[in-house]
């Protein structure tokens, strides 16, 4: 693998729906916000994009067969290439990777991502259509679903570390807290690591408020080539480290206690920016989070700090708004929500925000001029990194 | 390391796999990938795909797979556990053409695409095809039949049947002229030890096969099989490392028309003109019937093989009947059409139909096609549609 990238891409728009338990618009309205937003931050019509990437997970969701299909209008892909992108929870940066690459390529010059999930369809709730990821001759008779594998997954990073809940429960705390000021978060709430401890047990360690909630929203970001980008815009927020990771389907396989796959994926995205220690030289991150425990397993995993020491850090408040390394300051999925793809485009919009200095209440104190967003996802196997710098 | 990037970066194939292509296998899916993974590999040179392949990306869609999130199961089988993985829920040229851009940006030097088809699997093929629908405009058509939960008032060929219909009567085209291809991909899939479906059919078999939505029968539309395609690609500065026959990639493009089934074009396939129009581009191409030696076009309906090749400008508007007729498109023609057997005679395998395009000219370049080898192939053309009721679809051009 090289890295002799010479065509530069740069994100110049964002824009994201309100991110609710049930919206009323349906999928192609929900698109066509998040885009219109989007190409309007930009100062852009849809003539002068070139292609589009859509990304939106699991189709049992809105019961719509080859889902990218249906939106191809909306996200203004009419007579224009577009393809979608689906790596299960990944799928919110793994499409911006896919993005950036028609771009760098040379096939496009303006090209839009933009992710959607429409949750709510699923009845009786949306944790059901989870129960189909899983192999269907070992796992599924179990009757298995995702809280059920992160319960076990929690806990063995629980016991490998000697973790006590409490401070898994800080970040909760911390990225409900954060979410006050985004003005589409689903859940914004002040809490307590009480609050959490006492919160119905839905599967041990796994409690109520240690979980993301099931989301409608879409969101989506333009991508221009240097050229482009520099006549739209005076700070374009640059592209400068794509990585992506797949571990083994078969997660029984292995120790659930360090991800991996997280740690490759960030190790092709430093190499390619030439970042050498994450921890000083990237300054904002938005981190996957639809557990409280997955933000310090990732931040282990992304070596923003060496193993089990993550809590520590959440504990001492370096992660943040206003601390030395600001963790998910829009308030992660566990405040924003989680519409699975849309919620890892929701981390790339923010890290875009927060670099123009355009995030208003949430903007962090230190000067952040690099910042990460990662996404993680598949049968917990999968992360994709993407780091941007102004 | 030096080298170009960008779209002047050349990209080639270096291996190819398959498994299949059978109505029914026995394999399981995995088994399946891993088949093809192997074959595409060892033709690569005998790489190591743990080693020598930067990444992958994979194709499938989650209502033919049975699973959610359907990619998470093939990193096993292509050996891309740790290493960098993406799914399109694309067609396979589309998947093609993502690995062909992370080359040209740079990120990697050689990448591994893959599409599987399990479909004899699926129980339910027309009703998931009517899922496809949009939810509040279209799915109303179908209605369900309270007492029986089954629905009623229409075949999701309904659209191929209206598609066909409105292509014959712009374009003069006749029923016979559509049977002709039907009959044409059948006998070359007799010569193909992988298809599916070769048999000796006459022109009065197709007409006088039961109507599935008028004027479209039973044997206009492709059957489905089991398969799965892997290619491998490379950048230039490496590909001639693994192979000595690379076949360069000369050009793509993909295109989606629109997402509402009413505004769309029935009598001509917009999306196929102007992803050929990319193509022709990016390849250089002027005037592509007498630059392109064969093409690999998609067929999963018969009047479409004929659609397709006027949208791309190898014939004129109207005139591929008449040219089928003439056997211009046959194996030893003036211009070669699907000489594999196409989906007709290979099987439809939905998401895996356009690498299996790629496979047919990757041999045919190779001249490693056998029996169905066309006599001139220096430049081929695969073309793929994601089937009804979508408006996708992709090409790309291939070169020795």
């Amino acid at each position: 693998m090289h890295f002799p990238i010479k065509r530069r891409v740069a994100v110049v728009g964002a824009g994201m729906t309100l991110y609710r338990r049930r919206l009323q618009e349906t999928t192609k309205e929900m698109v066509f916000h998040a885009v219109k937003m989007a190409l309007d931050s930009a100062g852009l019509t849809i003539k002068d994009v070139d292609a589009v990437v859509g990304g939106s997970a699991p189709d049992l969701f809105d019961g719509i067969h080859m889902k990218g299909e249906n939106v191809i209008t909306e996200a203004g892909g009419a007579l224009k290439p577009y393809l979608r992108n689906f790596t299960g929870g990944t799928t919110g940066v793994s499409q911006q990777i896919n993005a950036w690459s028609v771009v760098a390529s040379g096939l496009a010059d303006v090209c839009i991502s933009v992710s959607w999930e429409k949750m709510s369809p699923c009845h009786p709730h949306p944790q059901y259509a989870f129960w189909t990821i899983f192999d269907r001759i070992i796992e599924r008779p179990l009757g298995v679903n995702l809280v059920w594998i992160f319960a076990l997954e929690m806990n063995r990073y629980m016991h490998k570390h000697n973790i006590k809940k409490e401070d898994i429960a800080l970040v909760a705390v911390k990225n409900k807290a954060n979410a006050i000021d985004h003005p589409c978060a689903q859940l914004p709430a002040k809490i307590t690591v009480e609050d959490v401890l006492n919160s119905p047990v839905m599967c041990w360690p796994v409690q109520r408020l240690d979980i993301s909630p099931p989301s409608d929203g879409a969101s989506a970001v333009i991508f221009a080539s240097e050229d482009v980008a520099k006549k739209i815009t005076d700070t374009p927020v640059w592209v400068v480290g794509v990585g992506r990771c797949e571990d083994t389907t078969y997660w029984m396989n292995r120790d659930l206690y360090f991800p991996y796959y997280a740690y490759y994926a960030g190790q092709q995205a430093y190499s390619m920016a030439h970042i050498y220690n994450p921890r000083k030289e990237i300054d904002v991150f938005e981190i996957y989070d639809p557990f409280d425990y997955k933000e310090l397993h990732h931040m282990e995993g992304l070596r923003l700090c060496g193993k089990g020491e993550a809590p520590k850090l959440t504990r001492e408040g370096v992660t943040q708004r206003d601390g030395d390394m600001p963790v998910n300051p829009s308030g992660g999925l566990m405040g924003v929500g989680n519409p699975i793809a849309a919620g890892g485009g929701m981390k790339v919009c923010e890290i875009f925000w927060q670099l123009r200095k355009e995030a208003g209440k949430r903007q962090v104190k230190k000067d952040a001029t690099v910042g990460l967003a990662h996404a993680w996802g598949e049968l917990m196997q999968g992360s994709s990194v993407l780091i941007m710098k102004v | 390391m030096e080298g170009k990037i960008g779209l002047e970066r050349k990209i080639a194939v270096v291996g190819v796999g398959w498994s299949g292509f059978k109505p029914f296998t026995t394999e399981e899916y995995r088994e399946l990938i891993f088949e093809a993974a192997v074959k595409a590999y060892e033709d690569a040179g005998g790489i190591n795909p743990r080693k020598d392949v930067d990444g992958f990306i994979g194709v499938a869609e989650d209502l033919w797979e049975g699973i959610s999130i359907a990619d998470e199961y093939y990193p096993d089988q292509v050996g891309a556990v740790f290493k960098p993985e993406n799914s399109v829920s694309a067609d396979g040229i589309v998947g093609f053409i993502s690995a062909c851009m992370m080359i040209q940006s740079g990120v990697w030097d050689t990448a591994v695409v893959e599409a599987h088809s399990k479909i004899s699997e699926v129980l339910s093929v027309n009703d998931l095809l009517l899922f496809a629908l949009d939810p509040v405009f279209n799915r109303p058509l179908w209605n369900v039949d309270p007492k029986t939960k089954k629905p009623v008032g229409g075949h999701p060929y309904m659209f191929a049947g209206l598609e066909m219909n409105r292509y014959l009567a712009e374009t003069g085209t006749t029923v016979e002229q559509c049977a002709k291809v039907v009959v044409k991909n059948y006998r070359n899939a007799l010569k193909n030890p992988f298809a599916a479906y070769g048999s000796n059919l006459t022109v009065e078999d197709v007409i006088c096969s039961k109507v599935v939505s008028h004027p479209l029968k039973e044997l206009d539309a492709s059957k489905f099989a089991d398969g799965c395609v892997v290619v491998v690609l490379a950048g230039e500065e490496v590909a001639k490392k693994y192979t000595d026959t690379p076949i360069w990639v000369k050009g793509y493009g993909f295109c989606s028309e629109t997402s509402w089934l009413e505004c769309h074009d029935w009598g001509d396939s917009v999306y196929t003109r102007i992803s050929g129009e990319m193509a022709y581009k990016m390849a250089g191409i002027k005037n592509p019937r007498k630059e392109i030696n064969f093409a690999e076009v998609d067929d999963t309906f018969s009047y479409k093989e004929l659609q397709n090749l006027e949208a791309l400008k190898i014939f004129g508007r109207g005139e591929a009947g008449k040219f089928v007729e003439e056997n211009l498109t046959a194996i030893d023609g003036d211009f070669p059409v699907n000489p594999s057997g196409g989906s007709l005679g290979q099987g439809n395998l939905f998401c895996a139909n356009g690498l299996q395009k790629i496979l047919g000219v990757v041999l045919q370049l190779r001249n490693e096609a056998g029996k169905f080898q066309v006599s001139k192939a220096e430049v081929g053309l695969a073309q793929a549609w994601r089937g009804i009721p979508t408006t996708s679809g992709a090409v790309t051009i291939l070169g020795r």
